[in-house]
């Protein structure tokens, strides 16, 4: 596109600026447009789900709901609250969406198609996703509601917390790629890297779902119990703003999940330079997949509490995401890939043809790491869900036996009211 | 630097040293660690222009995302902080002396060290920007002939902090 526009008599600098200022706005609609679409399939499958409808009155299978809701939010009053901090009030929602469109700019939909292909993408997505937390604490303060108040800073104690494992757990696939580059990553994932770490990838997801906010750790937004929090000045667009950037970041904890952890483009070999699109379809559709299971989560789990939510980061996915980090780490270090030798293989006929065949030589190569990393990570599963076990069996044995006192202490002070 | 590149640098520029006269000048505490953000959004600007993107990632994270956030903390945290209509230190001509002189020892140092050259300018143009740096950066804090000693003591005194803290958080029991 710059040699076209140099071609029509531009200077070299402005056609540069030109073009990458077009593609970071064709990127960034993309985003903002696809959301529209995931919103309302979002409350069409969790309609499904809860044995409901869903929408169906505006256009053919209700397609339509998220425009008429989107011009209800425009034309709705917009109210700033009094004693608001105006300036920081009005800029919050457009950092929270902000933080979470430019995470974008370095997802590989296919082997060429990338935003930037940056050395330090993973390091690039999570400082962008930390600008999210800042912006709750501006929505929260600047909103000037004690409550909104206290929300937010509910909100940044299960954000920050949550980075810990995310961090950890992208750790992983860093250091089986070799590289910090998205596009790196999907490259060195031959065999996809669920099958490498699977423990890391839960924790992935997992942690990505509390940092989105979405059930079951949506007690960032629990309209009954506990006032909404942060976010409950705001009216009309800027609420608005507020749920969309909560959408859009569920569509894109999908996305990272699978260029991550999913093989990206990889698709039986497929997705290579000259197949673009096919990548493209292949990363929307391996998207889609796990988008349809936060989906289900949302749909089918109830909110956890504040206190569990922490206790559950910080006692279990903490330490479980550190000695993965070093199980993987001393795994990886045991066998290193050898594409000579793979080739050889590979030349070699029989099974070996067959599988490179397939999967193209990296993934004869990866395989001895692959495996020992697996049967590695299974084996900590097994000694970590023991442990949670026990745990969880000791911690409803102190509860029954407190719930035990308690009665046997009413029954000695007030027997009247025990036999009610 | 062509053109363009001097247009992001002015640009830049103007967001460190705007935002940090911004959060000198501020009355309201809490604006001024939010000045603090944008200035320090400008330096990893500039470390970006500087081919070290690394740098500009960390920048954003740790600064950006852990340090301010730890300001506002102790700054919400604290009573009576917010709504300071005087300015509360009496010696800020000191603080300016301080301050400009630790600016001149650092450029004179700049300067000099780079011998005769633009320290501003990046020795390899942009467009260049490799993996190799990082992993550059990788081997030096392992390497037994360069950084291992620093990076090590930086460990250990991290390490103390953290036992320290939670010796602190833990109190009596």
């Amino acid at each position: 596109m710059v040699d076209s526009l140099v071609n029509l008599g531009w200077n070299r600098d402005v056609a540069f600026f030109v073009a990458s200022l077009l593609g970071a706005v064709v990127l960034a609609s993309f985003g903002l447009v696809w959301i529209i679409f995931a919103i309302w399939l979002e409350r069409k499958l969790a309609g499904r789900i809860q044995d409901r409808i869903g929408p169906n009155r505006a256009g053919p299978y209700g397609l339509f709901q998220t425009f008429a809701d989107l011009f209800k939010l425009i034309t709705k009053e917009d109210i700033t609250p009094a004693g608001a901090d105006r300036h920081i009030y009005n800029i919050a929602p457009i950092m929270v969406v902000a933080s979470i469109v430019l995470i974008f700019a370095v997802i590989p939909f296919s082997a060429t198609w990338v935003g930037a292909d940056l050395n330090i993408g993973v390091l690039y997505f999570i400082a962008v996703g930390s600008l999210a937390t800042l912006a709750i604490m501006l929505a929260g303060w600047g909103s000037n509601n004690k409550y909104a108040l206290l929300g937010a800073f509910r909100v940044i104690a299960a954000l920050i917390s949550y980075e810990v494992p995310m961090i950890l757990s992208v750790a992983v696939p860093v250091l089986l790629a070799g590289t910090m580059s998205m596009q790196g990553i999907v490259h060195g994932q031959s065999i996809a890297y669920i099958f490498v770490a699977p423990v890391s990838a839960f924790i992935f997801f997992v942690s990505q779902l509390a940092e989105a906010g979405r059930s079951p750790f949506d007690l960032i937004e629990a309209e009954s119990e506990i006032i909404a929090g942060y976010n409950i000045e705001y009216s009309g667009m800027k609420f608005g703003m507020f749920m969309a950037s909560e959408f859009i970041h569920a569509f894109v904890i999908s996305l990272l999940t699978v260029i991550l952890f999913l093989g990206g483009w990889q698709f039986l070999g497929a997705g290579h330079p000259g197949s673009e699109l096919f990548g493209f379809i292949v990363v929307m559709g391996k998207a889609m997949l796990v988008y349809f299971v936060v989906i289900l989560i949302r749909s089918t789990t109830p909110r956890i509490r504040i206190d569990h939510m922490m206790a559950f980061n910080w006692k279990f996915l903490v330490p479980l995401a550190l000695v993965n980090l070093i199980v993987v780490a001393f795994c990886a270090r045991i066998f290193v890939p050898d594409y000579a030798a793979a080739q050889a293989v590979a030349d070699g006929g029989g099974l070996g043809a067959f599988l490179a065949g397939m999967f193209g030589v990296g993934f004869i190569a990866e395989l001895p790491r692959a495996a020992l990393c697996l049967v590695a990570n299974i084996g900590l599963w097994v000694v970590a869900s023991r442990l949670l076990r026990q745990y969880s069996d000791q911690e409803r044995d102190r509860v029954r036996q407190l719930i035990q006192e308690r009665r046997d202490q009413r029954g000695q002070t007030a027997p009247a009211a025990a036999g009610r | 630097m062509n053109w363009l590149e001097w247009g992001f640098f002015g640009v830049l520029t103007i967001l460190v040293i705007g935002g940090g006269l911004a959060v000198v000048l501020n009355r309201n505490l809490f604006h001024s660690a939010l000045w603090l953000i944008v200035s320090l959004f400008g330096v990893a600007g500039l470390f970006v222009m500087l081919s070290a993107p690394f740098l500009a990632a960390v920048q954003v994270l740790v600064y950006i995302g852990a340090i301010v956030i730890l300001i506002i903390f102790a700054i919400m945290l604290t009573r009576r902080m917010m709504g300071i209509s005087e300015a509360p230190n009496s010696q800020w001509t000191l603080g300016l002396a301080a301050a400009a002189l630790t600016f001149l020892v650092i450029a004179m140092t700049l300067v000099l060290a780079s011998n005769g050259a633009n320290p501003l300018i990046p020795r390899e143009p942009l467009t260049q920007i490799g993996g190799e740096s990082l992993r550059d950066l990788g081997v030096a804090l392992v390497d037994l002939n360069q950084y291992v000693l620093p990076f090590l003591l930086a460990s250990v005194l991290l390490e103390a902090a953290m036992v320290g803290a939670i010796v602190l958080a833990r109190g009596e029991e």
